[in-house]
């Protein structure tokens, strides 16, 4: 167990360094840089643009500034271009208040996405059966801004409940039942809108994966043996079906916050994505690097944990 | 089960091996028979068919031969519901065809159909052009790493390596060619396999949320259609390569591979000619479904401001543009809305339909 442990953690690291290789250079090398910004400013003249290339070593070669990226990294000194902010603290706070999302909208998924598939792969062909797989398709197809919207004037207009931003405006004195209502109002619908296309993806893989355990020997073996076909499936199909699924966890994250960048926009969210959005608009290098890098670390270890669980749920996996 | 005896050979020799021989099914009229019993996957199939010919057609009427021209701007038509026709005061030369709105008119006055018609091709070919790329990457880079699987690099690769890195230098890409001479040198000297190699490059691309890196990666270059298909070209191979690399690796230990080897073909022909074709099922439905995602892609990146550029009408521009006018205008906004989500839960369902078909355990059930 501690080498399979080990040897996941060393695999891991390799691919932290190539990790941040790439999230360096995916960003330099574009041509766009952040002294273009805003080229007609009068108030820019050569002389301040050529201080701030030397400031934040845009004139060095590529390999010097990716040094001096991960050496500020490493000891949190690394400013934003745009207001000089250590990056660090400010990805830190934006992703707090980014998590209570990813947090309900990965309760969301899971919860509802087992169930819908099981109940699909078990009576695949029915009614039920047909209409969870049509709708789950119609809910990826539908451009999510476009759902967003048609649901925010749905609440807005029949529940009569304001749900964009973090919380109402101006409620600082209102009765404090009313203020966590407020805020789970605010909370519940961007979750629920980017929980939907997961929910749907990951039903149809429950589906597939439970329909392939089914069609195995060992079903039919149980079956056989004049199980009742509730003791089958749920005794001993659905935890061999479900097994893949702890792998899964890691995957989702990249997922999730690429996602945010739409639906933080649409709902005025102050996360992750749209801590993402503004430093791309301004040409922000080291917020967005280090976003990216960022996002990478996290589902290195989304993955790594998931790797670790799945080896303890199946001793296969340690012997090989 | 009713597949038990398909799965016993000897079982299914006695049952058809006796005197009255039937007409053996071949694998494309059971590829149709599977599929065309899905009737969701027939439906979308149709929508694809009549989205083709009108992405054609819609070329030709709206660039070549103008008669809807989606680019005339008629201030005092604007706001026009659906089947309203043009008022007086626009002159003859700027009518829209038949004198009619078939969809309405936009906040400058310009005929959505005609807007729509142009976009089904420009949103398609965003679509297959992004497809096209992503899976010639992954085919590619998943065919090597299957095929060549655990064998180490040799020094012929290592040289075309540094020789790669060395071209980078003398573009001044300084970075990523040092960076390629590194990992080809370090591959070399740690005795990494080819596999080994691809594949946590793989990994490490999955690691990246893809549509930030899209987003980042489109705003950064300058703006144009190509662009926009090639970043989502380049950013959604990872799933192909998965698919292909583990197809190739079964493919790899089967007999007519070992013929072709004993043969002596050449390793690209054995590749391209007989491993790939048998590799494509996976790929095919990760395709449909990929163009599927790209077109929602680029709607999401029109909706972020990134979209594709303003001469080309794409049915996500569209869409975001009119959402200013939900109130004024719903049409400008329920029209393109409603229509990407038919085109492509198309997609979709025409993707689960050949998964079906051609997924051989799902088969002859």
């Amino acid at each position: 167990m501690w080498n399979f442990i080990f040897r996941s953690v060393a695999q891991r690291l390799i691919l932290l360094v190539i990790v941040s290789f790439m999230a360096h250079s995916f960003i330099h090398l574009a041509p766009g840089e952040p002294s273009e910004v805003d080229p007609m400013n009068p108030r820019m003249k050569p002389e301040d643009i050529a201080k701030i290339r030397a400031a934040f070593h845009l004139d060095d070669p590529l390999h010097v500034q990716y040094a001096y990226w991960i050496r500020d990294l490493a000891s949190g000194e690394l400013k934003s271009f745009k207001d000089s902010q250590p990056v660090l603290p400010k990805i830190w706070d934006r992703f707090l208040n980014s998590l209570p999302l990813f947090i309900l909208a990965t309760i969301l998924v899971w919860t509802l996405a087992f169930p819908t598939g099981i109940y699909g792969a078990v009576h695949r062909g029915g009614l039920y059966d047909r209409s969870t797989v049509f709708f789950s398709y119609a809910l990826i197809s539908i451009p999510s801004f476009f759902l967003s919207y048609l649901v925010i004037l749905g609440v807005v207009e029949w529940l009569g409940v304001p749900v964009i931003s973090l919380k109402t405006f101006g409620m600082d004195q209102a009765d404090p039942a009313y203020k966590i209502m407020d805020r789970v109002w605010h909370l519940v619908i961007p979750s629920v809108m980017s929980a939907l296309a997961g929910i749907a993806v990951l039903s149809r893989y429950v589906r597939s994966q439970m329909l392939e355990v089914l069609s195995q020997d060992y079903v039919r073996t149980a079956r056989a043996k004049g199980l009742e076909e509730d003791t089958v499936v749920y005794r001993h199909a659905l935890g061999n079906a479900l097994l893949p699924f702890v792998t899964m966890f890691g995957f989702l994250i990249p997922g999730l916050i690429g996602a945010s960048v739409i639906f933080e926009q649409i709902f005025a969210w102050p996360g992750l994505g749209r801590l993402g959005y503004e430093a791309i608009l301004a040409r922000d290098f080291p917020v967005t690097m280090t976003l990216i890098f960022f996002t990478a670390v996290l589902t290195l270890l989304g993955t790594f944990i998931s790797d670790v669980l799945y080896a303890v749920v199946d001793p296969r996996i340690r012997l090989e | 089960m009713n597949n038990s005896d398909t799965k016993n050979p000897n079982l299914q020799l006695g049952h058809d091996g006796g005197v009255v021989l039937e007409k053996q099914e071949t694998p494309w009229e059971e590829f149709l028979r599977v599929f065309q019993s899905d009737k969701q996957a027939v439906a979308g199939f149709a929508v694809l068919m009549v989205l083709l010919v009108m992405a054609l057609t819609g070329k030709v009427l709206t660039e070549w031969w103008i008669i809807f021209d989606p680019e005339v701007v008629r201030l005092p038509d604007k706001f026009l519901p659906p089947f309203s026709f043009v008022t007086e005061e626009i002159p003859k030369s700027d009518r829209p065809f038949g004198g009619l709105y078939l969809l309405g008119t936009d906040e400058l006055g310009r005929d959505v159909f005609a807007r729509m018609f142009q976009g089904v091709f420009v949103s398609l070919s965003v679509g297959f052009v992004a497809v096209g790329i992503s899976l010639s990457v992954g085919i590619t880079l998943g065919g090597i790493a299957g095929y060549y699987g655990q064998e180490k690099f040799d020094l012929k690769i290592v040289l075309f390596g540094i020789l790669l890195g060395l071209l980078l230098l003398y573009v001044k890409w300084n970075f990523l060619g040092y960076s390629v001479i590194a990992m080809f040198l370090a591959t070399w000297a740690f005795r990494i396999s080819v596999d080994t190699f691809i594949m946590r490059f793989t990994d490490a691309m999955l690691c990246f949320p893809t549509f930030f890196l899209i987003l980042a990666a489109v705003a950064l270059l300058p703006p144009s259609i190509y662009t926009i298909m090639i970043i989502i070209g380049l950013t959604t191979w990872m799933g192909t390569t998965r698919f292909v690399r583990a197809e190739f690796l079964s493919l790899r230990e089967q007999d007519f591979v070992t013929a072709a080897k004993a043969l002596g073909l050449p390793e690209s022909r054995i590749i391209f000619r007989h491993m790939v074709p048998n590799a494509l099922a996976p790929v095919f439905v990760s395709a449909t479904i990929g163009v599927a995602s790209a077109i929602l892609t680029e709607s999401g990146l029109s909706f972020l401001g990134f979209g594709v550029p303003p001469p080309f009408a794409t049915w996500g521009n569209i869409l975001s543009d009119a959402r200013g006018f939900i109130f004024d205008a719903p049409w400008v906004f329920f029209i393109p809305g409603v229509a990407i989500f038919v085109v492509v839960l198309a997609f979709n369902l025409v993707g689960e339909g050949l998964r079906e078909a051609l997924n051989p355990k799902l088969r002859s059930r």
